[in-house]
């Protein structure tokens, strides 16, 4: 057998785009996901990787003010777009009201799931301000958590946005 | 609605025990900076992957890695050959036991793969594509064996064998023949027999579960970086870096105190992560290359190649008077253990009845192989199946005797003195207080509509102490740092800080925890078993204890006083019995001259922590069945459980409602599909379905509080027995809204429309 | 557009359409396509966007469902299919994925076939010969398989405006209440008369077969009649009739039948409600 075979480097693309309102670029090969490039390229591992099928959520971001998973998109399609991470919530030192009232609210055991629900909530609020239970429910549907039993959650959620809209 | 009753131990006033102030941790996991198992990059790091088996049962004839190795960008190449095998040797993994024979051949297949998924060979490389570009490289021939997957198949006399040593242990007489059954356990108290006899109700019933999935939306993850002189670090994601530096380093055949291993953040565990799978990978292939390798599990290899919680065929009996006083109970339990022994049918026995005072009682268990991936631990592992088949016929019992399920329950509850099956007599235990409590919760009185029903089921779990190590640093600005040995999966280091705060009296905020790596601490067996607000906290509180006995010492020093006039009182020394008449000291004026009064001020506690009690829990739940599709919907859920003392009642709240919901899931929809090649059809998240936040309403929490008087605050682990009652409640539940008593789980719509209509049909004759 | 087409025709076999990418970028991952060209279509401006006008509404094959359940006209004239495109996954499922991509990956329980196949949709196709139209129950033609030629894409659906008294519905059996594959699907839409009389009626039904299917028989069970019992159950039988599933790990073959049925007479009652609000 050829002994001597060598291997293919993947051509990478050169993106330019903006994360948390910054400029960024990056080289990426055509099949990392926005996710592979956010954790393994920019270092921003806020986001995480439960499934990379787009079935958990832990991996949400918001694209061009769309929540999407970014296991889902590709590296090259954030190509001039807008994209907002966990990393991005918070304003300086100052949290956003929804970290906050998760930290009241005991609305986070392991965390792992915690970075998505947020970048979700804050997606839904933003469309939404004043969700019922049952729309924050649904909402979140794509947000897998295993510790919580959600309840917590979406305590937090409500209580957030009552504080957002001025209650 | 969330309540707390406080019946208390003494009289004390608690400062910090008993609030629900923000964790101390928290900020960092709202933000995303906190690093979990596949957060963490180090300079020259390889990725690692796993060649794994796509047959439930074959021979492995021979491994020809030459390719993957000749790869560019391939580093190492590692197989069974780079283990080396272990005698047989069990020790505990949480509240499982494991053997290191059958963990070295689990980490990496030696003579057959077992089940699909099984890891064959690894790879590290310079980078993923490359990685799994090499694993298509390695040849491996096998020769495809029958398989087998059902316990009831595997203990028929012709069922292909996994193991041709496996000869059950504990069957008299000895057997002559190898078989897939690793052992029969038994646990008995009286005449069951002569039970029965005096009973006017007998009630028998079989039941069938599947295995299910812990479900923690972090994958296993490690980083290894082993160094050219034989040291190693490890970063993993773990219930016990403890147990995993145990481990490697047998497997390895290293000396323990050259690896060092850390916890990272942990996403998820509930019992799976407290064995190793990657981690000997990554250090085998870490010290091949001479670089770090990071290995992550994808959610297929999770599913296929961690271990879930056993399937199980379950036989019960209970007979009772007609006044409702149970005269004898039975339970035959065969638990899957997957490809090696090792299901928790034991805790499985031992619980089945614990909830009840019986004079008589009997429950047998075997633990069989299969050729799934072996089982791990699913919070109170074993516990759930056999008690949600107990809950059931107990219900049936009551429904049959006319009698209120909570009445019925209360009429046989274990109380204090109550002897086991399994043994020991039960000190202060809560389940009365729980039964009660549920009782008088107004969702036990709404008024229910058509199609819908209650379903009640009590719960136990036993809980464990353990070796546990903390450590109390007391810095010179007078705030103190706490070095806890076990990994917080749940929120436990806020708790372990307010005891610390509370022992100390001082502000929550002056009390900053960490989790230590294993050269931080002595040795602290897993996080699991609802151990470480008990044991960690006892620990903790121990180390405090200690601190003040310092702080008071260096106190009685610079007041020039016999030790003995010197009091601790709300952070402060004081002194006592008119020997000198001085403003108290706080602490931080101690911290402040402590260099001056002798050195550093610390404490440490290394126990063996005994005393954990027993957390008993009722559960309440609404259900409505679609009579057209078969669909569940839970409408309203009430959890009621003995904390003993809920040191931070959040937590509480929060490990009671995660476990109510893991059960709803292992109730109504999850179960492990398999093809009739013994392949899993279900591996990922879709088809593997956990509840959804759409799928649940609030869940309603009482905790009640009957002091366990082995623990200085009076705590109990809670973190497991949550899962015990739900399958048995919501099967309770269908019962009443349906009249058809399932007993094969999951309840799923095609399972629950087929019983609805076959219902229809028999009446309709 | 001519770019798309050259290039797809040029790989064909080898190229793939990406639209929304939350089924291509699943199946990449899974290593079931290795396509050596990947064809992001978003940014040809036929592909995105909502248009009305007297006859009807048009959309772009690539809009994310997200968008389209946003516009507010659409939602109102086809909340059946509105319905179905916002049940596809999750809410983050939604933002990225389309209509075109949910028909041409080809499942049969895609959740938008069988409510766009009620409402008459017309696809669009553009392809090397040109551009075409053909009816939405005619591009699938089985499990991942299409009818489409070598180098066509789906680049747009045509729904007319609904008559007034008219109403659709789309409702799905999962065993959860998000996130699952429909065990079945049915998509109804129908139109009465000013006596309340069905006029008009077209049947959907996914999940139960290779494809999803235009249920005849189901449609026409209830022209003439006011959905009063006997029409409803009769609709429920037709649509049981047609089933051809099978036993998987998402439902059994008893179950889908007798679930086809049922779901078929809550749905057509729901479009009835609608149908009798929505007059002039």
């Amino acid at each position: 057998m050829d002994g001597t075979r060598k291997f293919k480097v993947a051509t990478k693309h050169h993106v330019t785009t903006t994360i948390n309102g910054d400029p960024a670029e990056f080289l990426c090969t055509p099949e990392q996901t926005l996710l592979d490039v956010l954790r393994d390229v920019l270092y921003l591992t806020g986001s995480k990787e439960g499934c990379a099928s787009g079935d958990c959520g832990a991996c949400s971001v918001i694209l061009d003010g769309r929540l999407v998973c970014s296991c889902l998109v590709l590296g090259v399609e954030a190509e001039g777009r807008d994209v907002e991470t966990i990393e991005g919530m918070a304003n300086g030192d100052e949290l956003h009201p929804l970290q906050q009232k998760f930290l009241e609210h005991a609305a986070l055991q392991c965390g792992i799931c915690t970075p998505g629900f947020l970048v979700a909530a804050k997606a839904l609020l933003a469309r939404n301000p004043d969700p019922t239970e049952t729309e924050v429910r649904y909402w979140l549907a794509g947000n897998l958590c295993r510790c919580t039993g959600y309840d917590k959650i979406v305590r937090a959620v409500l209580d957030a946005a009552a504080e957002m809209r001025g209650n | 609605m969330n309540d707390v009753t406080m019946k208390g131990l003494g009289e004390r006033m608690w400062k910090v025990v008993g609030t629900r102030p923000v964790r101390p941790d928290g900020v960092d996991k709202v933000t995303g900076r906190a690093k979990f198992g596949a957060d963490l990059n180090l300079p020259n790091m390889l990725i690692g992957k796993v060649l794994r088996s796509p047959h439930a049962h074959a021979r492995i004839k021979s491994i020809d890695t030459s390719k993957a190795q000749a790869l560019p960008g391939v580093k190492a190449v590692v197989t069974s050959a780079d283990f080396s095998d272990l005698p047989s040797e069990f020790i505990p993994a949480g509240e499982m036991m494991v053997n290191f024979r059958d963990m070295t051949r689990n980490v990496m297949a030696r003579e057959k793969a077992l089940y699909e998924g099984h890891a064959v060979a690894a790879v590290a490389a310079i980078s993923e594509a490359v990685a799994a570009q090499a694993l298509k490289l390695i040849e491996v021939e096998y020769e495809v064996l029958p398989h087998v997957m059902d316990v009831a198949q595997a203990m028929q006399p012709d069922a292909p064998l996994l193991h041709e040593s496996m000869y059950t242990i504990g069957m008299e007489p000895k057997p002559e023949k190898p078989s897939n059954v690793a052992k029969r356990v038994e646990f008995a108290l009286g005449d069951v027999a002569a039970g029965f006899a005096k009973a006017d109700v007998v009630i028998e019933r079989e039941f069938t579960t599947q295995p299910v999935h812990q479900g923690y939306i972090e994958p296993h993850a490690c980083v290894a970086s082993v160094s050219e002189d034989g040291q190693a670090e490890l970063w993993c994601s773990t219930q016990g870096q403890f147990i995993v530096r145990n481990f490697c380093a047998k497997l390895l055949g290293m000396e323990l105190s050259r690896l060092r291993v850390t916890a990272s953040e942990i996403g998820g565990g509930f019992g799976g992560k407290t064995v190793v799978y990657l981690e000997p990978l990554a250090l085998v292939l870490s010290r091949k290359a001479a670089q770090p390798v990071k290995m992550v599990m994808s959610r297929t290899e999770v599913f296929k190649a961690s271990g879930p919680t056993s399937g199980a065929r379950i036989w019960v009996k209970i007979g009772a008077t007609r006044d409702g006083r149970i005269t004898a109970a039975e339970a035959l339990l065969k638990y899957q253990a997957g490809a090696f022994q090792g299901s928790p049918v034991q805790p499985g026995c031992m619980c089945a009845f614990a909830p009840y005072d019986l004079e008589n009682v009997k429950v047998v268990g075997f633990d069989v192989v299969v050729n799934r991936p072996k089982v791990a631990a699913y919070r109170a592992p074993g516990g759930p199946i056999s008690e949600f088949a107990v809950e059931s016929v107990i219900d049936e019992l009551a429904g049959r005797l006319n009698l209120d399920p909570i009445e019925f329950r209360l009429k046989n509850a274990a109380k204090e003195g109550t002897k086991a099956a399994y043994g020991p007599k039960f000190g202060p235990i809560g389940l009365v207080q729980t039964l009660e409590a549920a009782r008088a919760h107004r969702n036990y009185g709404v008024p229910l509509k058509a199609n819908q029903g209650r379903g009640v089921a009590s719960g136990f779990w036993f809980n464990i102490g353990g070796e546990t190590c903390a450590a109390l640093n007391l810095t010179e600005d007078g705030s103190v740092t706490l070095v806890a040995g076990t990994p917080d999966i749940g929120g436990s280091r806020a708790s372990l800080a307010m005891m610390a705060a509370e022992e100390l009296g001082i502000a929550l905020d002056k009390v900053r925890p960490i989790i230590g790596d294993t050269s931080a601490l002595g040795y602290n067996f897993l996080t699991g078993g609802s151990r470480v607000t008990f044991s960690s906290g006892m620990a903790v509180i121990e180390a405090a204890r200690e601190m003040i006995r310092r702080l008071r010492e260096r106190a009685a020093k610079i007041w020039e006083i016999p030790l003995d006039s010197v009091a601790w009182e709300d952070g402060h020394a004081r002194a006592v019995g008119g020997a000198k008449q001085v403003a108290p000291m706080p602490l931080a004026e101690i911290a402040k001259t402590a260099g001056k009064t002798g050195g550093p001020i610390v404490g440490y506690a290394a126990i063996n922590a005994q005393g954990a009690g027993p957390s008993l829990a009722t559960h309440v739940v609404d259900v409505e069945v679609d009579p057209e599709t078969g669909k569940v919907t839970v409408l309203r859920y009430l959890a009621v459980q003995d904390a003993g003392r809920a040191v931070h009642p959040s937590y509480v709240e929060g490990q009671m409602q995660g476990g109510a919901v893991q059960g709803i899931g292992w109730a109504l929809n999850e179960e492990y599909i398999y093809d009739k090649n013994g392949r899993m059809e279900n591996p990922g998240f879709l088809d593997y379905r956990i509840p959804v936040c759409s799928d649940v309403p609030m869940i309603d929490t009482v905790i009640v509080e009957v002091p366990n008087p082995r623990h200085p605050y009076g705590v109990r682990g809670v973190g497991e027995t949550p899962i015990v009652p739900p399958m048995g409640a919501i099967a309770n539940a269908v019962a009443n809204a349906t009249g058809i008593r399932f007993t094969d789980l999951p309840m799923s719509p095609p399972r629950v429309l087929k019983a609805i209509d076959e219902k229809h049909a028999a009446t309709s004759k | 557009m001519k770019e798309a087409v050259e290039l797809l025709a040029l790989h064909d076999g080898r190229a793939h359409v990406l639209a929304g990418g939350t089924d291509l970028l699943v199946k990449l991952r899974g290593g079931f396509v290795a396509p050596q060209v990947v064809v992001d279509v978003k940014a040809i401006p036929q592909l995105r966007g909502i248009e009305s006008d007297a006859r009807g509404f048009r959309i772009g094959a690539a809009t994310s469902c997200a968008e389209l359940a946003e516009h507010a006209a659409f939602s109102a004239a086809w909340p059946g299919v509105v319905e179905a495109l916002h049940l596809i996954g999750s809410t983050q499922i939604q933002g990225r994925a389309s209509a075109g991509g949910n028909l041409c990956n080809a499942s049969p329980a895609a959740d938008s076939v069988p409510a766009m196949i009620a409402a008459g949709a017309i696809c669009q196709v553009a392809g090397p010969a040109g551009e075409r139209e053909v009816p939405v129950e005619k591009i699938v033609t089985g499990p991942g398989r299409t009818s489409l030629a070598r180098g066509e894409f789906v680049v747009g659906f045509r729904l007319p405006k609904p008559p007034p008294r008219s109403g659709d519905a789309y409702l799905r059996l999962i065993p959860r209440t998000e996130m699952d594959i429909a065990v079945v699907g049915v998509g109804v839409s129908l139109a009465l008369d000013d006596k309340g009389v069905c006029t008009h009626a077209r049947v959907g039904l996914g999940a139960v077969a290779p494809t999803a299917l235009l249920v005849e028989a189901a449609g026409k069970a209830l022209i003439g009649t006011r959905l009063d019992a006997p029409a409803l159950a009769a609709l429920a039988a037709a649509t049981s009739a047609v089933c051809k599933p099978i036993d998987d790990k998402r439902g059994t073959i008893a179950y889908r039948i007798k679930v086809a049925g049922v779901l078929a007479r809550r749905t057509a009652a729901i479009a009835f409600d609608r149908a009798r609000a929505r007059n002039p």
